[in-house]
């Protein structure tokens, strides 16, 4: 059996976690702490849309969350690549390492 | 009611206290185990919310698989103390406030536009038969390009790792190759 609770309050949850991805996607500079920060802002997104599926008592909120999922799969893994490479050429994980494009 | 509250507020307190630890962790693997908590706790709140195969799907896919895949990043960068003492350094307390705040403004806009509604979840558990029947009939389209997504995913994840890999072979050939034949050397240079 499921709940019955106001949507709003699951929406709340959603928007705080997405924030908080946000604030450190912003303050990180370790590309680790960002990918992980994208990952929780990801979540957040995939949390709305059940809440959204739950409201209406329809599978679409459930199968939007499975192609954000496949989404975060694919983005991890050529992210993850980059890391590879970006520890490689620089040997540290500083985003603001590669800002060769600046000029 | 105020249970079904208890239900959801429960999991999600845990979830949004173990983000926050997630984005303050200097250690990565650290970071990792509180991340895994917060997808763990969000696993519960859809299983509440009547959605049991995407929590199933939260636990497996996000806590497990992409979850060990940061967890191997981080083994083969070997991050150990020195980089948690750079992480000190980058991470200094000033630069929380802008950010902090920038997002605590659209936190309140955010909340004042949902504060009206009074809509509440159905309480209907939908079961993953009916998301496969779904998924394979209107979605079918949208499978097929979530597979080529994921094939060039694994093609591109393929090809930037697959130089660093090779790279990191040949170094450590030329290595044992150097010690080896510093050993074959070493006779021939006595005699």
């Amino acid at each position: 059996m499921a709940i019955s609770i106001p949507v709003e309050h699951v929406l709340y949850v959603a928007a705080l976690l997405f924030l908080m991805g946000l604030v450190g996607v912003l303050v990180r500079r370790n590309v680790m702490f960002l990918l992980m920060s994208l990952e929780v802002m990801m979540n957040a997104a995939g949390l709305a849309f059940v809440a959204a599926g739950a409201k209406w008592g329809q599978p679409d909120g459930q199968i939007m969350f499975m192609l954000i999922l496949a989404l975060a799969a694919a983005e991890v893994a050529v992210a993850l690549g980059l890391v590879l490479q970006l520890s490689r050429r620089f040997q540290t994980l500083d985003v603001d390492a590669a800002d060769e494009l600046s000029g | 009611m105020n249970a079904d509250l208890v239900l959801f507020w429960v999991p999600a307190l845990v979830a949004l206290l173990s983000t926050a630890l997630v984005i303050t962790r200097k250690n990565a693997s650290r970071a990792l185990v509180y991340l895994v908590i917060s997808l763990l706790a969000v696993a519960v709140i859809f299983f509440v919310l009547g959605a049991p195969f995407a929590a199933a799907l939260e636990v497996v896919v996000y806590a497990g698989a992409i979850v060990v895949l940061f967890l191997f990043v981080v083994m083969m960068l070997n991050l150990g103390r020195s980089s948690v003492l750079r992480e000190g350094g980058w991470l200094r307390p000033n630069m929380w406030v802008l950010p902090g705040v920038l997002a605590f403004v659209l936190l309140l806009v955010m909340f004042h536009a949902l504060a009206g509604t009074e809509a509440k979840t159905s309480g209907v558990e939908v079961p993953p038969r009916a998301v496969g029947r779904e998924l394979f009939g209107p979605y079918l389209l949208a499978v097929e390009l979530a597979g080529f997504l994921l094939l060039a995913a694994l093609v591109g994840a393929y090809h930037l790792a697959r130089r660093y890999l090779e790279e990191r072979r040949e170094a450590s050939d030329e290595q044992s190759g150097a010690a080896t034949g510093a050993e074959h050397s070493a006779p021939e240079a006595g005699s």
